[in-house]
């Protein structure tokens, strides 16, 4: 296209250099820096200590399988979002609850989980104690979940919506039982939009410190919580810099492995 | 394809009343007299008076509005500038490596942005508050909104531009007559975006607000560590009100003048 436009191109640069380059360079920078500004190794060697990485795995693996099971109850509902009448319209209607502030949500489950809280009232029904779920794995798993559900479906919906139906007929016609087909054909073509799905979701999940602290009290601890901790209550600027960029240095190793371009989301 | 199944649309009639359940719990007590989630008492407006008598929250939400439009105002002319370069760029390896730039705030990890800004408010000298929260605001609103508008430019047939000018316009007017107007949907939805990224943005707002300046999401956050208020449980009626007429609105006008849909925003 014959546009030539160097002249508008410096502000956008000047952002680019300012809060793109320069912020990453300087959370490298602090995470040499010990409390009182001098360079060492501290904070790295610190960052491999048995408790940073326990960590740090329990971390991955709350990700893990917050993923997991957003991706197993999001892929059938994109699946059958497509098979809809009016399929726009139901998708958009699946994915209004993503436009709700986080905050409100999260704010729900504090009270959905109370030992006095819905939940328990239908337990109680069926002649349960009521138990206290606030502050427990299984209530931030299921609120994390419920928040990433909606940004799984879109990509996945998205790459199902793409897919060429007379492929699926041939398969069925070719003799491919309904599972078979789905997993020789629909699956495999639209594993793009599952890689999508993963990684606005894995990220996030690593990097949640707002839903453990309001759901899971001070029990789980994320990467995500840990550099806030250190940033904004331990006034650690370094240790969180350092724990920051290894949570920068696996969303670039988890985006070479899922292998799609930079694309995500933003979900606190 | 088949037809929707039987236990196919239950499945999504289940997932569908999880997905709203929460929300409508929310707004259901706040309209309970009683002070709690659990036992409705009786109906009442005082949390929604509770609200609006409340002056410092009434500063909060106007200070939200305030960033929201302003950031999304500023961002949107610096990405609609940005994607107009980015077009203009002939090497086909700057051009990526220019666009990978671009897509670092989107991919980033919230804590990480917000982190990396309060150290770069520190180190140049902006005072946490109003200011820094907007420059935040503007600078992860940027991206998306070079994102909305690039696939606009894109697509758009160079011979306009020729056209344009072997008739006479000058370069300001082909950018004020033929770019800008063509590529006006992309800008549209990119200014609706950043908009919603800094209303729904609580991580990195938490981290350079400092005391004294706060947004919506801080404080429902500040006020939910405290405990239950069905304050909170009213402002969730009201934020989900004006939601839900901004989605329908920008829906029907979307498919009014095909712009990128909102989809992107995975």
């Amino acid at each position: 296209m014959p546009i030539k436009a160097k002249g508008y191109f410096i502000p956008y640069i000047l952002w680019i250099v300012l809060f793109v380059v320069a912020p990453i360079a300087l959370v490298v920078y602090y995470s040499f820096l010990d409390l009182n500004g001098n360079f060492t190794l501290a904070n790295y060697a610190n960052f491999f200590s048995a408790a940073y990485l326990k960590m740090a795995l329990a971390s991955f693996w709350y990700a893990f399988l917050i993923t997991l099971f957003t991706l197993l109850v999001a892929y059938p509902v994109a699946y059958l979002l497509t098979k809809t009448k009016h399929k726009r319209l139901w998708l958009m209607l699946m994915i209004i609850p993503s436009w709700i502030n986080l905050l409100l949500k999260t704010y729900a489950f504090i009270g959905i989980f109370g030992l006095y809280g819905p939940i328990n009232a239908f337990l109680q029904v069926f002649g349960f104690e009521p138990t206290q779920m606030l502050f427990t794995d299984f209530s931030f798993i299921f609120t994390a979940v419920y928040i990433f559900i909606p940004f799984m479906i879109l990509p996945i919906f998205n790459s199902l919506d793409k897919l060429d139906k007379t492929l699926v007929y041939a398969a069925r016609d070719l003799g491919a039982t309904g599972w078979t087909t789905f997993r020789r054909v629909v699956f495999p073509l639209t594993v793009e939009g599952v890689k999508s799905g993963i990684q606005v979701t894995f990220i996030p999940a690593l990097s949640l410190f707002m839903i453990t602290r309001l759901i899971a009290g001070n029990k789980v601890i994320t990467l995500g919580t840990a550099i806030e901790q250190q940033f904004l209550v331990a006034q650690n600027w370094g240790m969180g810099s350092t724990i920051a960029v290894f949570l920068v240095l696996i969303m670039v190793v988890s985006m070479l492995f899922t292998g799609t371009k930079m694309r995500g989301g933003r979900v606190g | 394809m088949s037809k929707l199944s039987k236990p196919g649309a239950l499945y999504l009639t289940i997932v569908f009343i999880i997905l709203y359940a929460p929300i409508f719990y929310l707004i259901f007590y706040s309209f309970n007299s009683g002070g709690t989630m659990n036992s409705f008492e009786s109906f009442t407006l005082e949390h929604y008076a509770a609200v609006f008598e409340d002056t410092r929250l009434i500063v909060i939400l106007l200070n939200t509005i305030l960033v929201a439009l302003l950031s999304g105002l500023i961002a949107t002319i610096l990405g609609t500038l940005g994607a107009i370069g980015i077009v203009s760029v002939k090497k086909k390896q700057l051009r990526n490596t220019i666009l990978s730039l671009n897509n670092v705030l989107i991919v980033s990890p919230d804590v990480v942005i917000g982190a990396s800004f309060l150290i770069l408010f520190t180190l140049i000298g902006v005072q946490l508050g109003f200011a820094s929260v907007l420059i935040s605001h503007v600078a992860f609103s940027v991206p998306i909104v070079v994102l909305m508008v690039l696939p606009k430019l894109l697509e758009m047939d160079g011979s306009l531009i020729d056209a344009a000018r072997d008739l006479g316009a000058t370069r300001r007017d082909v950018m004020t007559r033929v770019i800008l107007p063509y590529i006006q949907p992309g800008i549209f939805a990119g200014f609706f975006m950043a908009l919603t990224y800094s209303l729904d943005d609580f991580a990195v707002t938490f981290f350079v607000t400092g005391n004294g300046f706060s947004t919506l999401s801080v404080e429902i956050y500040s006020m939910a560590r405290a405990g239950i208020t069905l304050t909170v449980n009213a402002i969730s009626g009201i934020v989900f009100v004006i939601t839900l007429l901004v989605v329908v609105g920008y829906y029907f006008m979307m498919n009014r003048s095909k712009a990128p849909s909102l989809e992107v925003r995975q």
